[in-house]
């Protein structure tokens, strides 16, 4: 276990530093921090005296030092527009945003195993054949289409649903606003979870059932038909454990792209999320806002992963998380 | 059991022993049977060669030019397709979007713009995957675990939330106008170099199967360079896994360069692909001009679905070993 | 009354380019302890034949004639629900290659105390005492700690021994094993072999050896069913095909065998290869690769004649045996 540890650390450490340089570059090459804040009515001279003092003339690796060392501090500078800690502005939106990837786990989770394992088993089926049918289509429509139609039909045309917003939110007592608690907020939630989940669930039913059809031919499979168990034994247990896990792995990989589609749905829905302040961020040139949330996200995906491959080591038995051989 | 090469004496007949011209062997082989008897199939490529049809022809079937600042009337702007009663106009067959171009035409032209993104991009991917993965297939050793490690990196981030990044650090770099300038480039660029692991790695492995079988071991017996083996022996044995993954990946390309474009990071709306024409026209929706976004909408989906279609058929006819995880 | 009667099976595959025929006409009788060889190339329908008597052949494979008569009851005709009674309690069966029969995410005893609980009503506790039991009879070294493990802790020999020991939990009538020692390395198969051979005969079992080696054929079993592209060619008692085999294809078989061999010379392989089963020539199925091939047996195919205590499908030896009469009535 500590082993494994170790080596997720040594592995977390290299793509955080990886995001580091990455950030770094940028927040060296984007914007001028001077203009932001003196303006332009001062002098050269004066200018040059005030970059030695903030460092600005140092060589590249001391300022990435210094970079690094606020970093750990937590200080990734001031937000250009909100006059506020980069850093401090990004996680008052990280709940927005890890609300609706959850909203949308749920809905991939709840609706992918069992309809990837039907559409496994049945493959000739009616309904097998509607289900892998919406799943390609599922998967030509882009998020954003997905998106306005939602919105079109259920809050234009039909007036069910909120169309853009998270509604009405609570403050839990650790500074956790949530949407969750209310009837106004979980309304809210809904569509853009659907629309979020609208790209990953179709590829799941599609990664599921062809695992589990591979599977279904193996000769464990076979053989446990001959030992005469139960049907239902063998679908849920034999053949399900083993489909599951390639399917935890691509899962690992997919969350990383989901946090990328919710700038796409924050958009469109005008979420109060990280993505949307990120995409502001750019649009304002806020160089200290846009690093702040590489890094945040950078966080997010290696935390992630880490979990992914305890639940993979886990859930397979030739992985051996205690790392003796 | 199933279908193999194996053959029973009383083929070599005479007749049998004239090699079949090219267009002999097509029409017996399995893949046209299959195309015969797939009516999807069938359907998706018709429709896939209207599109090419239209997108290579788009100068000479639109009717007006909508990069021709002189042929937009202002005045003209957000009519209704021609099938509306009230304000339809004859003259602009799907109506017209806020700047007063025929939308007709503006579609044409940016299924032209995405069509070419989309088929440059994989070409990209595939050249610097392909070349990635023979060298790695065939050289084996370090330098395979070094690139494979390279394209685990590369997948962990996902492709979108890379593009939507570098895009953005560009955009706010190089200033909104020159941007607009390079951004077919930027985006082909950005979508091609992000997605070769996908190559790399199928391509990899069918190396490393093929590598086994005793023509390429024959070829090194008889002298050959190791170049020309891998290329004029080991890489048309590779063909089916690379044009099924091409088939998708095309489709792939379509939707992030839509989706990048929705977020104001793709062709600018002077130059409108099919995503920009989308994301101009969602300020209008709610007001009731749903024409702009839906109209290119249902092009784009369609464009998409049908790639994704004959992938699917092409995955089950040529059935070859793809890179999964 | 035979344990187990086969008569006129016949298996097809609905492939999309029609149907085919994997099974034609298979009759034979397996009696209580009786060990049976089913012999011939990959190819030849051998283990289909082995997973059609489970009534267990996959889509898009499945019986179309006949009948597989165990004590009286037809299993080509039962439900599901009857089904999983038979299989793996009365009849069990062992595959090929024990690196892909155990699933891998199981542990040893849960794949054994499943099949336990799936037929019997006892505890939990009970079925493994009941599995360690089994695992040791297969000599299976400490096995209350390899009960917990998993097939990947095994060796490939081990986990054979598990598969055995599995086959043998139930106590069954029969047990079918599908080429149980191909897939082990060589040094280690002769032990296995050894091994079942011996279990089935202490414990009265049935045996149905699915296997392309006739050397194996005739040191285990009493009787043999040579297979070629989907047909019976010659059954009998084994040491008669063996010592007086008289179909050229069973002929060829015997001489392939290393031990046949001049040492020196090559062996003698029979030319050609199995026709796949979309194209099986007509007439007798193996003229084209027969070395005594006739006009004949480009058209008809072959009834089956009999020679000593044998069947066999040639119009050669049928033939002769037509000369033999005739020679005696002159």
């Amino acid at each position: 276990m500590i082993a494994f540890f170790i080596k997720r650390l040594a592995q977390a450490i290299v793509v955080m530093f990886v995001i580091s340089i990455i950030s770094f570059s940028i927040q060296d090459n984007l914007g001028d921090p001077l203009r932001e804040m003196v303006g332009q009515s001062v002098s050269e001279a004066e200018r040059q005296q005030l970059r030695d003092e903030l460092g600005l003339n140092d060589p590249f690796l001391v300022q990435y030092g210094r970079f690094v060392k606020n970093a750990l501090q937590g200080d990734l500078g001031t937000s250009y527009f909100f006059k506020e800690p980069a850093l401090d502005v990004i996680l008052a939106k990280l709940p927005a945003t890890l609300e609706l990837v959850f909203g949308a786990s749920l809905i991939i989770i709840t609706l992918s195993v069992p309809l990837g394992v039907y559409s496994a088993i049945n493959p000739q089926s009616w309904f097998s054949k509607t289900v892998m049918g919406f799943s390609i289509v599922g998967i030509s429509i882009p998020v954003f289409l997905t998106a306005i139609g939602l919105i079109y039909f259920f809050s234009i045309e039909l007036g069910w649903m909120p169309s853009y917003g998270r509604g009405e939110t609570v403050m839990l007592p650790w500074g956790w606003e949530t949407g969750l608690f209310t009837a106004d907020g979980l309304a809210h939630l809904v569509l853009p979870s659907v629309s979020l989940a609208s790209i990953m669930l179709p590829l799941f039913i599609r990664l599921i059932r062809a695992e589990m059809m591979e599977v279904l031919q193996s000769e464990y499979v076979k053989f446990a038909w001959a030992k005469g168990l139960h049907s239902r034994r063998i679908y849920f247990l034999h053949a399900l454990k083993n489909t599951m896990l390639p399917v935890i792995t691509v899962g690992g990989v997919q969350i990383g792209t989901m946090v990328a589609y919710t700038i796409l749905t924050e958009t469109v829905f005008q979420w109060p999320g990280m993505g949307f302040l990120f995409l502001e961020a750019i649009n304002r040139v806020d160089t200290p806002l846009i690093v702040a949330y590489l890094i945040v996200v950078g966080a997010i995906f290696v935390i992630t992963n880490t979990i992914v491959d305890l639940i993979y080591g886990l859930v397979n038995p030739t992985v051996n998380l205690a790392g003796k051989k | 059991m199933t279908d193999s090469n194996q053959t029973t004496p009383e083929s070599f007949t005479p007749e049998a022993d004239k090699a079949p011209t090219l267009w002999e062997r097509f029409r017996d082989s399995h893949i046209w049977h299959s195309f015969k008897r797939d009516r999807i199939a069938q359907l998706s490529l018709t429709v896939f060669m209207g599109y090419v049809i239209m997108a290579l022809f788009a100068p000479m079937i639109a009717p007006f030019d909508p990069y021709d600042p002189t042929q937009i009337d202002i005045m003209n702007s957000e009519l209704p397709p021609s099938w509306d009663e009230d304000y339809g106009d004859p003259q602009f067959w799907l109506g017209t979007d806020a700047q007063g171009r025929d939308l007709w035409s503006t579609i044409l032209y940016g299924t032209r713009i995405s069509l070419t993104i989309g088929v440059c991009a994989v070409l990209l991917q595939a050249t610097i995957g392909i070349i990635i993965g023979l060298i790695a297939g065939y050289r084996g050793g370090r330098v395979d675990s070094i690139l494979m490690r390279c394209a685990d990196v590369q997948l962990s981030f996902s492709t979108m939330m890379v593009a939507i990044v570098v895009l953005a650090v560009f955009q706010a770099s190089f200033g909104t106008e020159l941007y607009q300038d390079l951004a077919m480039l930027m985006l082909v660029l950005v979508i091609g170099i992000a997605e070769w692991p996908q190559y790399a790695r199928t391509i990899r492995a069918s190396v490393l199967a093929e590598k086994k079988k005793e023509y390429v071991d024959a070829a090194r017996v008889m002298g050959l360079g190791q170049i020309r083996i891998m290329f004029r022996h080991i890489l048309p044995n590779t063909l089916s896994p690379i044009l099924v993954i091409s088939t998708v990946q095309v489709a792939n390309a379509i939707i992030s360069e839509a989706s990048l474009s929705f977020l104001g990071l793709g062709m600018p709306v002077s130059q409108p692909s099919l995503g920009s024409l989308i994301s101009s026209g969602f300020e209008y929706i709610f007001s009731g001009t749903w024409w702009i976004t839906v109209i290119p909408g249902v092009v784009l989906v369609c464009l998409v679905l049908v790639m994704n279609l004959m992938g699917d058929w092409l995955r089950d006819v040529l059935n070859p070993k793809l890179y999964k995880g | 009354m035979a344990l187990l009667e086969v008569r006129n099976l016949e298996v097809s595959f609905g492939l999309r380019s029609g149907a085919v025929k994997a099974l034609r006409n298979i009759n034979f009788t397996l009696d209580r302890g009786e060990r049976l060889g089913l012999v011939g190339e990959s190819g030849a329908g051998k283990s289909v034949l082995g997973f059609s008597i489970l009534n267990l052949i996959a889509k898009p494979g499945r019986i179309t004639g006949g009948e597989i008569l165990f004590e009286g009851q037809n299993l080509a005709r039962m439900s599901a629900r009857e089904l999983r009674t038979i299989r793996g309690n009365r009849i069990s069966m062992i595959f090929q290659d024990p690196m892909m029969t155990l699933n891998p995410v199981l542990t040893i005893g849960q794949q054994m105390v499943e099949c336990l609980l799936a037929h019997r009503k006892i505890s939990r506790e009970n079925a493994k005492t009941i599995a360690i039991q089994k695992l040791k009879q297969v000599q299976i070294p400490s096995p209350e700690t390899r009960i917990d493990q998993y097939p990947h802790e095994l060796s490939g020999g081990m986990r054979q021994r598990v598969v055995i020991a599995i086959g043998l939990l139930m106590d069954p009538d029969i047990i079918i094993a599908d080429e149980p020692t191909t897939a082990l390395d060589v040094t280690i198969q002769a032990e296995i072999m050894e091994l079942m051979v011996e279990l089935c005969e202490r414990n009265n079992v049935a045996l149905i050896l699915i296997t392309h080696d006739l050397g194996v054929v005739s040191q285990v079993t009493q009787k043999a069913i040579v297979m070629y592209a989907g047909r019976v060619i010659e059954q009998g008692p084994t040491r008669e095909i063996i010592n007086d085999a008289q179909h050229p294809y069973t002929q060829g078989l015997m001489n392939a065998l290393p031990q046949m061999a001049i040492p020196g010379q090559r062996l003698n392989q029979i030319r050609g290869s199995m026709p796949t089963l979309q194209k099986i020539p007509t007439g007798c199925a193996f003229n084209p690769r027969c070395d005594y091939v006739m006009d004949v047996c480009k058209h008809q195919l072959p009834g089956y004649t009999r020679s000593g205590n044998c069947q066999v499908a040639c119009h050669m030896v049928a033939e002769m045996k037509r000369d033999e009469v005739s020679s005696e009535e002159v």
